[in-house]
């Protein structure tokens, strides 16, 4: 059963188009990361879900119900900003207490007390209760954060970029702690960020969004392996797929309509075969080696072992692991393997 | 070639530049002090000490001022003084050494009185509306929201005296002259400009994201602005009420032309106190004295915040 879904969402700034006619569906308990880059539409969309946005076309629902015209505080839902969410004229405790202190709730103190003492203990921040909000470091503020979220047990969770803010190794430390939480709890969350590990390692589902349109959403490794097109394959993997003409790496079997070829930097095979390359650098990254190849004059990025020999300016052959090449057509849109032999010409 | 170390940094200055800054501080401290230095002394003067030439510096001091500031006095003949027996205040004592008795309080006090309702009065007022109208013009969509910010500080441009008369015979017809509501209403007006121009610098300042979070967590737009916002435009409050609180206090044209008596307020009395053979000079520095009380205890109480206030927008994250 979906939890929370939009349904054919148009919203306009103006002129621009923020989010263009998407639908997507959140199941119950399901971590669902919406990826891109800056302007593609990411926050709107999850602004929309909350209500904070209205959208000129189309539907949200949440828990079942058409919320569309609802006001953020009816949905049922709580939001996580990316930074200055917390209140830095309360303590921790007032905010971790404010969601469950908000008009209607009518919780008894005790309750509200017991309630923030376990989601203290549960972020390991119990003993900044007392605290004011702007005593914390950035590690502490976004687990309040997440904490203030996580008291009020809503239906749907929202999270926009929350730990983009904060160093690597603290945003290393709280995703892995985010997820447990989350399957702890069994939570619904639409997580919105730029960075593709956290998508990739969070997510159960990832929506790829550009310019304000859902490209595709997929489980992060059938978005890996089968991106439904250009954009959607740049966005994941580290370096980046290889884009190659036709032709290029002695690649064979082109299907019809096939323009630009995709190739992962792992699956580009050194000195087995192929067509002479040279090497340009070469990156020890300790577990692994990027290579910077010129092939034909088109550059390459090869992934390889950490105990590659290979050197700066050696001529090597390359070549790619049979069947791992990803077709593109004109479009940009990935040809699929069915429609590899002649019926490919309707994609253009 | 070896690269050279610089021994300085910008933050810190020299022993040099310090006591040249300091010599400046105090040197123009001193200058601006000294008005006031004289005012105090001169109230604690007695009327032939305060118009002695050359000035007097040093002089025995005596209440005589302020006991003159506050009441109405007459001359009397020596019988009649004998007459009444002792003295019974030292007041009453200081009096007859000028052959003269207590009539009554003089109006000072209610002059006085009048100050502090119309100039807190309209403080309130005009940070009241100026910290809704702020929040409006900043949150929302205003239509002409930038014709109607500038028309708001366009009535700062000329001086308010130019629009005198006009409001003279205005208040006349209205039946606001020489009432406190009317000065009120004046003095919140000239000031609501400053107020919105001010306090939306400091809504514009606080982050959207918190009354979203709020809104999100189950509150409305006004308990959001209530609980959230407000709270953190406290230092640009109280600097807006200063600035409020100084203007109105001080404002001397409007006040010597639209009041004359109930809702007069101090600064057009003050200078009229009059004694024997003129201006009663030690009970006009008294007053004044008196009168800067409040605008120094109000600043002082809020000095922290205002410190904050007037440097707004110069520091950021």
């Amino acid at each position: 059963m979906a939890e929370a879904a939009l349904r054919k969402v148009t919203k306009r700034f103006g002129e621009t188009v923020a989010v263009s006619d998407v639908s997507l569906e959140v199941s119950d308990g399901e971590f669902v990361v919406l990826l891109g880059p800056t302007g593609a539409g990411k926050t709107t969309t999850l602004r929309l879900f909350a209500g904070l946005e209205h959208p000129e076309e189309g539907q949200v629902e949440i828990a079942g119900h058409d919320v569309t015209q609802l006001a953020p505080a009816q949905r049922d839902i709580a939001f996580v900003f990316q930074q200055y969410s917390l209140y830095p004229h309360y303590t921790v405790f007032e905010n971790l207490a404010f969601p469950l202190k908000a008009p209607g709730r009518r919780l008894s103190s005790a309750a509200i007390k017991k309630r923030v003492t376990e989601i203290a203990e549960m972020l390991r921040i119990e003993s900044k209760l007392k605290n004011r909000a702007t005593e914390l470091s950035g590690g502490e503020m976004q687990r309040v954060s997440i904490g203030r979220a996580l008291v009020r047990e809503p239906s749907l969770f929202l999270m926009d970029e929350p730990l983009s803010s904060l160093d690597a190794k603290l945003r290393e430390d709280l995703r892995v702690e985010l997820k447990r939480i989350q399957r702890e709890l069994g939570a619904t969350i639409v997580y919105v960020t730029h960075d593709q590990l956290e998508a990739m390692t969070l997510a159960d589902r990832i929506g790829v969004l550009a310019e304000g349109e859902l490209v595709q959403v997929d489980a992060p490794r059938e978005i890996y392996e089968r991106p439904a097109n250009i954009y959607a394959a740049q966005r994941l993997g580290s370096p980046q797929i290889n884009l190659l003409e036709l032709g290029a790496l002695a690649i064979q079997d082109a299907p019809d309509g096939a323009k630009t070829i995709g190739v992962r930097p792992e699956d580009v095979v050194i000195n087995g075969g192929g067509v002479g390359a040279k090497v340009l650098t070469i990156e020890h990254l300790g577990v692994e080696s990027i290579a910077l190849l010129d092939v034909a004059g088109s550059q390459v990025h090869a992934l390889l072992g950490a105990r590659t020999r290979l050197r700066e300016g050696e001529e090597v052959m390359a070549s790619v692991r049979p069947g791992a090449e990803l077709f593109f057509d004109r479009s940009e849109r990935r040809l699929d393997g069915a429609a590899r032999r002649g019926d490919a010409a309707h994609e253009d | 070639m070896s690269a050279r170390s610089t021994a300085y940094s910008v933050g810190e200055s020299s022993t040099w530049t310090k006591w040249i800054a300091a010599v400046l501080v105090i040197g123009y401290a001193l200058v601006a002090m000294i008005p006031l230095v004289w005012i105090g002394m001169t109230g604690f003067k007695s009327p032939p000490d305060s118009i002695a030439y050359p000035p007097k510096v040093f002089f025995e001091p005596t209440l005589e001022g302020y006991v003159n500031l506050f009441t109405t006095r007459s001359r009397q003949t020596d019988e009649y003084i004998e007459s009444l027996g002792p003295p019974e205040t030292w007041y009453d004592e200081l009096v007859r050494e000028r052959n003269m008795v207590i009539t009554g309080p003089s109006r000072f006090a209610d002059r006085y009185k009048n100050s502090i309702v119309i100039g807190f009065g309209s403080t309130f007022l005009a940070v009241f509306l100026g910290t809704l109208a702020a929040y409006g013009f900043s949150r929302f969509k205003v239509p002409l929201k930038d014709d109607l910010l500038f028309f708001i500080l366009s009535t700062r441009m000329m001086p308010p005296i130019a629009v005198a008369i006009p409001i003279f015979l205005m208040y006349r017809e209205l039946g606001l002259s020489d009432t406190a509501l009317g000065m009120i209403l004046l003095y919140t007006a000239v000031n609501l400009s400053l107020a919105v121009w001010l306090l939306k610098g400091f809504v514009d300042e606080i982050p959207r994201e918190y009354e979203e979070a709020a809104v999100v967590d189950g509150y409305t737009r006004f308990q959001a602005f209530y609980k959230v916002v407000l709270p953190q435009m406290r230092s640009g409050i109280a600097a807006t009420a200063i600035f409020c609180l100084i203007f109105a206090w001080n404002e001397y044209a409007f006040a010597l032309l639209l009041t004359s008596g109930e809702a007069q307020t101090a600064p057009p009395f003050i200078p009229i106190i009059i004694g024997e053979g003129g201006l009663d000079w030690p009970a006009v520095a008294a007053g004044t004295t008196v009168f800067l009380l409040p605008v120094v205890i109000f600043t002082v109480l809020l000095r922290n915040q205002l410190l904050r206030g007037i440097t707004f927008g110069a520091i950021r994250k």
